[in-house]
């Protein structure tokens, strides 16, 4: 772990990393989006509506997802006062933010032709409502302190009381009745939909996963550019 | 260097005890709740069971069961009973239905119980399920509501032998 704790150490590693990210992210996205919105068959209820699915669902996985990476780099930075995790932590959460945003946004334009509704407050749309919240708050955090250990320390504390909503989200549609349905890929027996719908579903959370990749890896050398930008002008200042 | 690392190691208890500590309380919280308060809807069961007086505004949610759907001579006003496969409550609701409803498959109305039992909704919204299937076939978990005395078998659903 030390050994990225270098941020030239950083640079090379993510510098390596990135082109084949950028490769698997072009080819699962134009692939995925070909099989979603072309080749795959049509729902025998919801009809051509059910390929919104393939941008919402993976949307929400990744909103999932990329708190689930915020909060573990914020328990790292807290406890082991990592550097580089508490950046990785602050350049992931406006990805996470993104994608919270989509999966609502592509979940109401769902949600109306096949509920006859935007929006209701069942278990899942309010956590996940919640969720864009919680991104919202610790991002404001790291701008409303001026000193940068301490914003991040509150911000890194906020994400470690939120990551609670993570199970709310997964397991609202179980406990509750809610309006939202039940996992279909996630669960105990396999999933309840066949292969040729699962594949463009899959490929899709592949590219994201590589976008979030890519997009995390710009972030956090940015962060470090920005920190030598810093440290250098103020040596400037006063020499 | 010892004494960094055993401040390392009590942040980690710390943060370890404080997170679990956290969740437990909300998930405590969330369950002393109760499932029905965090509802979107109840199902006819558990309007049974809680005995709502009629008037009282609430969702109302389970499959529409099959074989019950039909439409008024004014063509507007539709009739159909929702099931939960243990309890049935006739629904009347005055309106557009939305593009997804069907007999057997999930539906959340909001509303009020009349008189007679019949729970008068302004509101029907469809509830789709877990499945997707090509158009033509059956999904792999296909609803199978079979209901324990066949539906319609004048399961309580008057309000004199109710409770």
């Amino acid at each position: 772990m030390h050994r990225f704790a270098n941020p030239a150490e950083f640079n090379r590693l993510a510098d390596a990393i990135l082109p084949w990210a950028k490769v698997v992210m072009a080819a699962a996205f134009l692939y995925g989006l070909y099989l979603a919105l072309y080749a795959s068959p049509a729902d025998y209820q919801q009809g051509e509506s059910v390929r919104i699915m393939y941008i919402h669902v993976p949307a929400a996985w990744m909103a999932m997802f990329t708190y689930m990476v915020v909060a573990v780099a914020s328990f790292t930075a807290l406890v082991w006062r990592h550097p580089l995790a508490l950046l990785a932590g602050k350049a992931a959460a406006p990805i996470g933010l993104v994608f919270t945003g989509l999966a609502l946004l592509t979940g109401m334009l769902w949600g109306k032709p096949m509920w006859g509704t935007y929006w209701v407050w069942d278990g899942r749309l309010t956590s996940v409502l919640v969720l864009f919240f919680l991104y919202l708050g610790y991002m404001a955090l790291w701008r409303a302190l001026d000193e940068e250990d301490k914003a991040g320390r509150a911000a890194s504390i906020l994400a470690l009381v939120g990551v609670v909503n993570i199970p709310i989200i997964k397991f609202s549609v179980d406990w509750w009745n809610t309006l939202h349905q039940p996992a279909s890929v996630m669960r105990m027996d396999g999933p309840s939909m066949p292969v040729e719908m699962l594949w463009p579903l899959l490929t899709l959370a592949v590219a994201y996963k590589a976008y979030f990749v890519v997009v995390l890896l710009y972030r956090m050398k940015l962060e470090i550019n920005l920190r030598k930008l810093s440290v250098l002008s103020s040596l400037e200042v006063q020499g | 260097m010892a004494g960094l690392k055993t401040r390392k190691k009590q942040r980690l208890v710390v943060a370890s005890i404080a997170v679990a500590a956290i969740a437990g309380a909300v998930l405590l919280v969330l369950f002393a709740m109760g499932g029905d308060s965090l509802s979107l809807f109840l199902q006819p069961s558990a309007v049974h069971a809680k005995e709502i007086e009629a008037g009282k505004r609430f969702r109302l949610g389970g499959l529409v069961a099959p074989g019950t759907f039909s439409k008024a001579e004014d063509g507007l006003t539709y009739h159909f009973t929702i099931t939960d496969c243990a309890a049935d409550i006739p629904v009347t609701f005055k309106g557009l239905l939305p593009d997804l409803f069907r007999e057997g498959q999930g539906v959340v109305t909001e509303g009020r119980l009349n008189g007679t039992g019949t729970f008068v909704a302004d509101t029907v919204l469809a509830k789709h399920d877990e499945n997707y299937a090509p158009p033509g076939t059956m999904p792999k978990n296909a609803e199978a509501c079979t209901h324990p005395e066949g539906l319609n078998s004048g399961y309580n659903t008057s309000p004199g032998s109710r409770g």
